[in-house]
């Protein structure tokens, strides 16, 4: 029985990390109807923002404060991940809106670029980079009005960006130079994060060992559900948002800035994302390709839970997550070993992490053919108008 | 003569000429080394078409077309595999993992006939019922995506983890085995290979065409413009949606094995989510909606991929992820889309070379009339998703 | 003997009663009108004979067999057409090929692929578009087409499908009184042969109908008969014009 309390938890806890890996997605998607496949890249960036953190308390601030660079992490993460969320919906989503599978291919796009990005990032890249952005977006200023204003104005547009692009290759490549410019800050290589002594123990109630960082994901899930769902129904925004996503022109008419919305919607998914990778961190060693490990679980879970309600994703990720952990760690064996030999032998077949993934999916399909909009489908005239 | 090379007849003709021209002149011109790598990515252009069809045209976009490209290639694998053993031999990888007898679904593909069906059917079966069971529920747009490239995962999955079915993550060599008593990667064997991509690339821009004019084309782009409508017509999309989405994938199957034998090998890598992801990116910078711009694309990116890998590995992501970027929101009808709705007249009159006006010179090129003109054309066919 | 039937049909969409006990015969050959303030369940019922919405309770019968529960084109291949409230034609298609599917013919992909359109239904097409007047724009894509134009091409892609029972949802709004009246002659003419449904909000176009009208209101039927008849009831008057205390008021 313990086993199964001990299967159950362990369960949970990677369920948790789902939902709240799931639920900045969710909440884009279900205001914008937008598909952030960049998501993943936003997790990771909140997983490399802790290791950063971390590394500034082991090396700067005094020792007795190292406990607590998780806490400071937290917000630190949401705060980047939100940024790089916000400055992807103002540059590229805004001009996507009402075009879906266009807006998952752009962001495809940038999920590559921001994994390349960590791997290659040295100080000699990042000043070009900065160079580079600078010069694209100052050289309209610093140059004769009319020449905005011509027949070859768009080659001059593109022009100025591949001339500023250049610019700043050649400068981060002559900085390449010295050594010391040219270390990658993270390189391809995973990164381990340390966790404080107080998330090393672990807690033992009646017989089941509950490990201190587990319990820590639970909460920091249970805290960030709390939260948002406190914001969409109480706070003036959350309403805002909500009206949005229910009738768009009508809330544009009553004077709500839909843009704002938008953009806000964008930085608190962003902002979960990088509240999951911190979590992430927390489980093992990450890296660049973190993203992808979660990014189609994620999906999954906006499909399999309905758009619009919390409920569902939060059902449908502790689904999700609790089920493959139990298939894919084999404890039904564990926990029931006088089964029949067939089963055992199937359960066994899918006994590892990659083919429960395949038991999970199968499983999602069936359900699909009974419940195709999910488990919270929205009704009435306005579905598929 | 100043008839045939006017702006429509050249614009119509010359891409064509091109290729005609191309595909004469390289295999004299190209090392085998260079030729190989056409061979390879003119076999790409199959898969390009399959996934035109299914984007392009019928509005559905899937990032699960590496599943009927692998199941392809380890069909023709593992027949290249058997059939260069003596009788009684098992493939080598076998004996590694204990297997003593060739598993039961693999008996029939020691037979070269039932090879030569299974490279297509095979994937256009797979593809046939995955698409059926989504399409049936009327699951489409973002969540069609999803599940796809859900599905993809689940076979990458699936292949990696069956070490011994199918030498997991090792994949199938085909290099070493014997065609007609000729190494398969021998230089003339692979000339010979190239010959036969070009004649099934040919061929399948045929079928293409032929499914996408005609009245089962225009039910596709109905499909894709208005789907409950066609439904109220009397129409059932799911079956249409089956049918192609089946071609595609049996398209998929073939490109699969061409590419399979031309690089020697197959392995589940094949099914990695990047990859299929990549193959939409093809299509949308050739021009979806455009059979031609989907080969197209799937040779010229494919050869700038070797190109900069072979220089600068580390940045083909930035470009890739900007490829992405630029072709989503610049450029959202891709080359051929530019190229026909007379792209380059625009750019050389941006540089004062102002093209022969069918009206009056000074409105017709009036950059405000044009800008006009832009946004009517964008209108149009805006009902394009 | 009814073409078509409901028998106390109510929808409802969480909670809300978007038709309420709605009960109305169709005759073959009849032609109807059916008017209603916004939000009394039109699109619904329409929605609800189509197929697209399942009834929460009651029955459709189409010929006297119950059609509740099958799909789209299932009824469609019934005989039973609609042109939607906005126009909805195919935007990247040209009228010509707009017309062409709608056709009368078999719907499977294995027709469309292997068999071609009889010089009879070309004729019908070509001579479609020049009822409706479409000739010249017959090699355009439909969505450049204006929003009257587009009206007109969905009403002739209706009459291509030629079938049995015409549900037509708003067809005159956004155009022109010439086009109206020619629209109000079109469905006259096909009315005998047909039976057609016409869901309308502008009056004087239901009145050149010379049709029995039905008032529907909060999704149920208020009261039946000539266009005279239904202006003088006092309870039509009420439900368009707010009840006597709040004129008062």
């Amino acid at each position: 029985m313990d086993l199964l309390y001990d299967t159950l938890f362990n369960g949970l806890a990677i369920g948790s990390v789902l939902v709240l890996a799931a639920l900045g997605l969710a909440v884009v998607f279900g205001l914008m109807g937008v598909i952030n496949m960049a998501h993943g890249e936003l997790m990771m960036l909140g997983a490399y923002t802790t290791f950063v953190v971390q590394n500034i308390f082991k090396a700067v601030l005094p020792e007795a404060l190292f406990p607590v660079y998780i806490l400071v992490a937290i917000p630190l993460a949401f705060l980047v991940s939100g940024l790089v969320g916000l400055l992807l919906e103002k540059t590229v989503i805004r001009r996507l809106y009402g075009r879906p599978l266009e807006t998952l291919l752009a962001t495809w796009g940038v999920s590559l670029i921001l994994q390349q990005f960590v791997r290659s990032v040295s100080s000699a890249f990042a000043i070009g980079l900065v160079l580079a952005v600078a010069g694209g977006l100052l050289i309209p200023r610093f140059t004769p009005k009319r020449w905005w204003h011509q027949r070859w104005t768009p080659l001059l547009g593109t022009g100025s960006w591949v001339l500023s692009g250049l610019i700043g290759i050649v400068v981060a490549s002559l900085l390449g130079e010295q050594r010391t410019l040219d270390q990658p800050w993270f390189s391809a290589r995973n990164i381990d994060v340390t966790a404080p002594t107080w998330l090393r123990g672990s807690i033992d109630v009646g017989a089941v060992n509950m490990p201190a960082a587990r319990l820590f994901i639970i909460a920091l899930t249970a805290l960030a559900l709390v939260a948002v769902s406190w914001f969409l129904q109480k706070s003036v925004w959350g309403i805002r948002i909500r009206a949005v996503t229910q009738n768009r022109p009508m809330s544009a008419c009553l004077g709500i800035p839909t843009q704002t919305v938008d953009a806000l919607t964008f930085l608190i998914g962003s902002g979960l994302a990088g509240v999951a990778g911190v979590a992430v961190t927390l489980l093992g060693s990450v890296g660049p390709n973190l993203g992808g490990n979660y990014i189609v679980d994620c999906f999954m879970v906006v499909v399999l839970g309905g758009v619009g309600k919390l409920a569902g994703t939060v059902l449908a990720a502790l689904g999700i997550g609790v089920l493959s952990y139990i298939v894919g760690s084999g404890s039904l064996l564990l926990v029931w070993p006088a089964m029949p030999e067939a089963l055992n032998g199937l359960i066994s077949f899918f006994a590892t992490t990659s083919m429960a993934k395949v038991l999970v999916f199968a499983l999602i399909v069936v359900f699909l053919q009974i419940r195709p909009a999910g488990l919270f489908p929205q009704k009435g005239r306005m579905v598929e108008a | 003569m100043p008839d045939l090379l006017s702006g429509r007849q050249l614009r119509r003709w010359l891409p064509w000429l091109l290729i005609v021209v191309a595909a004469l002149v390289l295999p004299v011109l190209l090392p085998p080394f260079r030729l190989n790598l056409l061979g390879r990515f003119l076999s790409l252009g199959i898969v390009a078409l399959g996934i035109d069809l299914i984007w392009g045209y019928t509005g559905m976009l899937s990032l699960g077309q590496g599943i009927f490209f692998a199941l392809g290639g380890y069909a023709l694998g593992m027949y290249l595999q058997l059939a260069s053993l003596q009788p009684g031999e098992l493939p080598e990888f076998f004996s590694l993992y204990g297997v003593k007898s060739l598993p039961a679904f693999w008996q029939p593909f020691n037979s070269p006939l039932f090879t030569f069906f299974a490279i297509w059917v095979i994937p256009a079966l797979v593809a046939g019922l995955l698409g059926y069971l989504v399409f049936r529920n009327r699951i489409k747009g973002v969540y069609f995506s999803i599940l796809t490239q859900a599905a993809l995962l689940v076979f990458f999955n699936f292949f990696n983890g069956q070490q011994k079915l199918i030498n997991g993550t090792n994949g199938l060599k085909t290099d070493t085995a014997r065609i007609f008593g000729e190494l398969v990667g021998s230089d003339a064997m692979q000339r010979n290979l190239f010959w036969l991509t070009l004649v099934l690339v040919i061929g399948a821009w045929f079928l293409c065409r032929w499914l996408s004019s005609g009245r089962f084309g225009d039910a596709l782009v109905a499909i894709r413009d208005d789907e409950p409508r066609l439904r109220f017509t009397g129409y059932n999309p799911t079956a249409y949606k089956t049918v192609v989405f089946a071609v595609a994938g049996a398209l998929a199957g073939i490109s699969g094995a061409l590419y399979t034998v031309q690089s020697g090998i197959v392995s589940p890598q094949y099914m990695a989510v990047p990859f299929s992801i990549e193959m939409v990116i093809w299509v949308a910078v050739g021009g979806r909606g455009t059979l031609i711009g989907a080969v197209l694309g799937a040779v010229l990116i494919n050869y700038a991929k070797s190109l900069v890998s072979e220089q600068l590995p580390e940045t083909w992501l930035f470009i890739q992820g900007g490829l992405f970027l630029l072709v989503v929101t610049a450029l959202p009808d891709g080359l051929m889309g530019w190229w026909r709705q007379g792209g380059p007249a625009r750019l050389i009159a941006m540089v004062g070379w102002p093209p022969k006006a069918a009206t009056y010179p000074s409105l017709d090129l009036d950059p405000e009339v044009q800008a006009e003109q832009r946004r009517f054309d964008d209108g149009s066919h805006g009902g394009a998703a | 003997m009814t073409l078509l039937e409901l028998r106390g049909v109510s929808v409802s969409f969480d909670g809300f009663l978007a038709l309420n006990d709605l009960n109305l015969q169709l005759a073959p050959g009849e032609l109807r009108a059916v008017i209603g303030p916004n939000g009394a369940g039109k699109t619904t019922f329409l929605d609800v004979i189509t197929g697209k919405v399942k009834p929460s309770r009651g029955d459709v019968l189409f010929r006297g067999r119950s059609i509740v529960g099958q799909s789209e084109h299932r009824i469609s291949r019934l005989g039973i057409g609609r042109k939607f409230q906005a126009p909805r034609v195919y935007q990247n298609l040209t009228p010509r090929r707009n017309l062409e599917l709608a056709l009368r013919a078999p719907h499977g992909p294995a027709a469309l692929l292997f068999g071609a359109l009889s010089v009879e239904q070309r004729d019908r097409v070509q001579q479609l578009l020049a009822v409706v007047g479409l000739e010249a724009h017959a090699h355009q894509p439909a969505g450049g087409l204006s929003h009257g134009q587009k009206q007109w091409l969905e009403i002739a892609m209706l009459v291509a499908q030629d079938p049995d029972l015409l549900l037509v949802d708003e067809p005159v709004a956004g155009l022109t009184d010439e086009e109206t009246a020619r629209t109000g002659e079109l469905l006259r003419q096909l009315a005998g042969d047909h039976t057609v449904l016409v869901i309308e909000h502008d009056m004087e176009f239901i009145r050149d109908l010379q049709a029995p009208v039905t008032v529907l209101h909060e999704g149920h039927v208020l009261c039946e008969g000539s266009m005279e008849q239904v202006q003088s009831d006092p309870r039509v008057i009420e439900v368009y014009l707010g009840s006597d205390t709040q004129e008062a008021a």
